[in-house]
C-alpha cells in the first residue's frame, strides 16, 4: 500500500527525485548500520580479541587473531550459567505471576462487573501517575518487611515476583481488550451453565492470543531490562541479575572478557526481539496512546 | 480441547431477549448479585494484594516517611526538618540544576532526533521493516551491555570516540571526565539507547496522515518545510504533545545511565541527578527522611506533568 506521503510520487519518478531518493536512503542506510549495528560488531570482535590486542590503539577493526577462547573464559570466572539462569527465573515467574493475577483482575473488571470495579481500577491507574523511583524507596522498605506477615524479602525471588503483578498498563492493556469481546459470546457460555472460570478460560483467553502475547514479551522484557531494583532487594550475588551481576564484577575481570560477557548477556533479549518483533512493535503502538 | 465446540455451540445459540431474564424474588436477585460480586471480586484478590503490599502502601508510606526521622533506633515524627534539611543540602540544588539540564539536552536530541528519523523513514518506500528493526535494537539490549559499550567509546585513551575525531583531525575530549561534556555524553548515551520506542510511535502516527493533506498542500505551493510545518506537525500534534510530557516525565527521573556510567556524581557532581541524590539519601547514608522528603519534592513538581498527561490521553482517546 502506498499511501501518499511529505514527497509526492511524480517527484520521486522525476530523474532528479530518483537520485536524490536512493543517495538518501543508500546514505541512511549505510548511517543506520553503523549506529546501530556498529557498537554490537564491536562488542562481539572485541570480545575475541586477545587483551594486548584490545588495549592497542589504534584499535583494530577485524581482529587480528580470534580467541573464542574468551567467551568460554567469561562464562566460568564471571558464572555466568548462574546470572542468566537467575534472570531467566525471575522473569519467566515475574510472567507466570502476571499472567494469572493480571488477566483475572482484568477480566473481572471488564466483565464481571464488581462493585467498586471502577474505583479499583482508578487505583490502579494512579499509580502509572506516580513517578516509578519516588516509590523505590518505601517500595524497599516494604520489601524488607511486608506488612501484616512480617517476611523479609530480600534475596527472595518473590521481591520481583510480587511487585511485578503491580503493572497498571499490563491490566490496562488487557481490560482494554477483554472490553473488545462480545458481550453475547460471554452471556451464551453462561446459558450453557458455564462458570466465569471457564469462561475465562474457554472463550476469553483464546480470543485474547495476541493481546497476551504482547504482555508476555513487554513482561518478561521489562525483568531482563531492569537495574536499579534486583541491585536493592538481590544483594547476594549468587542470586544476582545478568546486569547487576556483570556490573558488580565489572571492574574486577579483563577487558575482553567483560566484552564477551556483555554480548552473551545481550543475546537472550536480542533473540526474543528478532522471533517477536511484529508482536513488540504491534504492542508498542497498540499501546502508545495510553503510555 | 472442549473449546472450539463450545464455541460453536455459541455461535448458533440467538442472545438471550434482556427483559425475558426470569424475575424472582427480591432477595433472590440480591442474592445473585452479592454471588456475581464474590466471584468478581475473587478474581480480582491477587492483584488486589499485591496492589495493596507493594503500590498503594508504599504511597502512603512514602508520604509518612518524609515527615519522620530515625534517631537511636527510635522512629520520631520530624515535622518539616526533612525538607529543610535537603533545601540546605547544596547538593539538592546542584542535582536540580543537572537534572534539569540533563531534561532540557534530552528534549533537544530525544526528541528531535526520533522525530526527524520518524520523518526520513516515512518516506521510503524501500528496506523500512529493516530500518525499524535497527532503531528498535538498543532498547532490547541489557542497560549494562549498552551503558559499558558506550563507556569505552568514550574512553579518553582508546575510546572509539576520540579515535575517529582524531582521524578527521579535531582534538580528543574526556568526554565523561570533563565537567562541561559529560552530562551530554550522558544524554547521547541515554537517547541511543531509548530512542526506539519513540521513533516506531511517531512512524505510526505519520502513517496515519491522509495524503490528501500533502496533495492539496503541494498544490497551493508549499514547499517541503511547509508541508512539514503546516500539515505533518499539526497531524501528530496529539501523539507529539504526549510523547513530550511521557519524555519530561521520565528524564526527570533519569538514573541507571549516569549510575552506570559516571558512577551517579560524575566529576564534581556534574552528573549528579535527583534520583540518585535519592538513592544515595537512602542507600549511602540510611537516611529515608531525607529521600523520601526529595521524592516527594519530585513528584509534586511531576503531578502537574502527570496530570496533563492522563487529561491529554483521554481527550486523545475520546476523538
Amino acid at each position: 500500500m502506498s499511501t501518499r506521503t511529505l514527497i509526492s510520487p511524480a517527484q520521486l519518478a522525476r530523474p532528479r527525485g530518483k537520485f536524490l531518493y536512493w543517495t538518501a536512503f543508500t546514505v541512511v542506510t549505510v548511517l543506520f548500520t553503523l549506529v546501530f549495528i556498529g557498537p554490537l560488531y564491536w562488542m562481539v570482535t572485541s570480545g575475541l580479541k586477545s587483551p594486548q590486542e584490545f588495549a592497542q590503539t589504534p584499535p583494530s577493526l577485524i581482529p587480528d587473531s580470534v580467541h573464542p577462547q574468551n567467551y568460554a573464559d567469561a562464562w566460568g570466572v564471571m558464572d555466568l550459567a548462574r546470572l542468566l539462569f537467575n534472570t531467566l527465573y525471575y522473569a519467566f515467574g515475574a510472567l507466570a505471576f502476571q499472567l494469572v493475577f493480571d488477566v483475572a483482575a482484568a477480566y473481572s473488571l471488564s466483565k464481571l462487573r464488581p462493585v467498586f470495579g471502577k474505583a479499583i481500577l482508578g487505583a490502579m491507574l494512579l499509580t502509572l501517575m506516580i513517578p516509578a523511583t519516588v516509590l523505590v524507596v518505601p517500595q524497599y522498605l516494604t520489601v524488607l518487611d511486608v506488612p501484616v506477615v512480617e517476611r523479609n524479602l530480600i534475596n527472595s525471588p518473590w521481591a520481583i515476583w510480587l511487585p511485578s503483578v503491580t503493572n497498571a498498563f499490563n491490566i490496562f492493556l488487557l481490560k482494554r481488550f477483554f472490553d473488545s469481546i462480545p458481550r453475547e459470546l460471554l452471556d451464551a457460555a453462561a446459558i450453557d451453565g458455564a462458570s466465569s472460570m471457564r469462561t475465562l478460560r474457554s472463550v476469553v483467553l483464546p480470543l485474547s492470543r495476541p493481546i497476551l502475547g504482547v504482555v508476555s514479551i513487554f513482561a518478561v522484557v521489562a525483568v531482563w531490562k531492569d537495574f536499579l531494583w534486583p541491585m536493592l532487594t538481590l544483594p547476594d550475588p549468587a542470586k544476582q541479575t545478568v546486569n547487576v551481576g556483570i556490573y558488580s564484577l565489572a571492574a574486577s575481570v579483563s577487558e575482553n572478557w567483560l566484552l564477551a560477557a556483555l554480548a552473551i548477556a545481550s543475546l537472550p533479549t536480542l533473540i526474543i526481539f528478532l522471533i517477536f518483533q511484529r508482536n513488540i512493535m504491534s504492542g508498542l503502538t497498540a499501546g502508545s496512546l495510553k503510555g | 480441547m472442549s473449546a472450539p465446540t463450545l464455541h460453536k455451540n455459541e455461535a448458533r445459540r440467538p442472545a438471550p431477549p434482556s427483559g425475558g431474564r426470569a424475575s424472582g424474588p427480591e432477595h433472590g436477585a440480591f442474592r445473585r448479585a452479592l454471588k456475581r460480586n464474590l466471584t468478581a471480586h475473587a478474581f480480582l484478590i491477587g492483584a488486589l494484594l499485591c496492589f495493596s503490599i507493594f503500590s498503594w502502601y508504599p504511597m502512603v508510606r512514602e508520604f509518612i516517611l518524609a515527615f519522620q526521622k530515625t534517631e537511636n533506633g527510635e522512629t520520631i515524627w520530624a515535622g518539616w526538618s526533612n525538607l529543610t534539611y535537603i533545601f540546605n543540602d547544596p547538593a539538592f540544588w546542584q542535582a536540580w540544576r543537572n537534572t534539569l539540564l540533563f531534561t532540557g539536552l534530552a528534549l533537544i536530541l530525544g526528541f528531535a532526533v526520533p522525530f526527524a528519523i520518524a520523518l526520513i523513514l516515512n518516506e521510503f518506500r524501500h528496506g523500512r521493516g529493516y530500518l525499524r528493526l535497527l532503531v528498535y535494537l538498543p532498547v532490547m539490549l541489557p542497560p549494562v551491555a549498552s551503558v559499558l559499550l558506550f563507556k569505552y567509546f568514550y574512553d579518553p585513551g582508546y575510546g572509539l570516540f576520540n579515535r575517529i575525531l582524531e582521524s578527521v583531525g579535531l582534538p580528543g575530549q574526556a568526554w565523561l571526565q570533563d565537567t562541561d561534556t559529560a552530562m551530554l555524553s550522558v544524554v547521547v548515551a541515554a537517547t541511543w539507547m531509548n530512542m526506539g520506542g519513540a521513533t516506531l510511535i511517531y512512524l505510526a502516527a505519520l502513517q496515519s496522515i491522509p495524503g490528501e493533506l500533502y496533495e492539496a498542500a503541494e498544490l497551493d505551493g508549499a514547499g517541503i518545510f511547509r508541508r512539514i510545518w503546516h500539515v505533518t506537525i499539526p497531524q501528530t500534534r496529539l501523539i507529539l504533545s504526549l510523547m513530550l510530557l511521557l519524555q519530561i516525565i521520565a528524564t526527570m527521573q533519569v538514573f541507571v545511565e549516569p549510575f552506570l556510567l559516571t558512577g551517579g556524581a560524575g566529576p564534581e557532581g556534574a552528573t549528579l541527578t535527583v534520583v540518585h541524590l535519592i538513592y544515595q539519601y537512602a542507600f549511602t547514608f540510611n537516611n529515608y527522611g531525607s529521600a523520601a522528603a526529595l521524592g516527594l519534592v519530585l513528584l509534586v513538581l511531576l503531578a502537574g506533568f502527570s496530570a496533563a498527561y492522563a487529561r491529554l490521553s483521554r481527550a486523545g482517546s475520546e476523538d
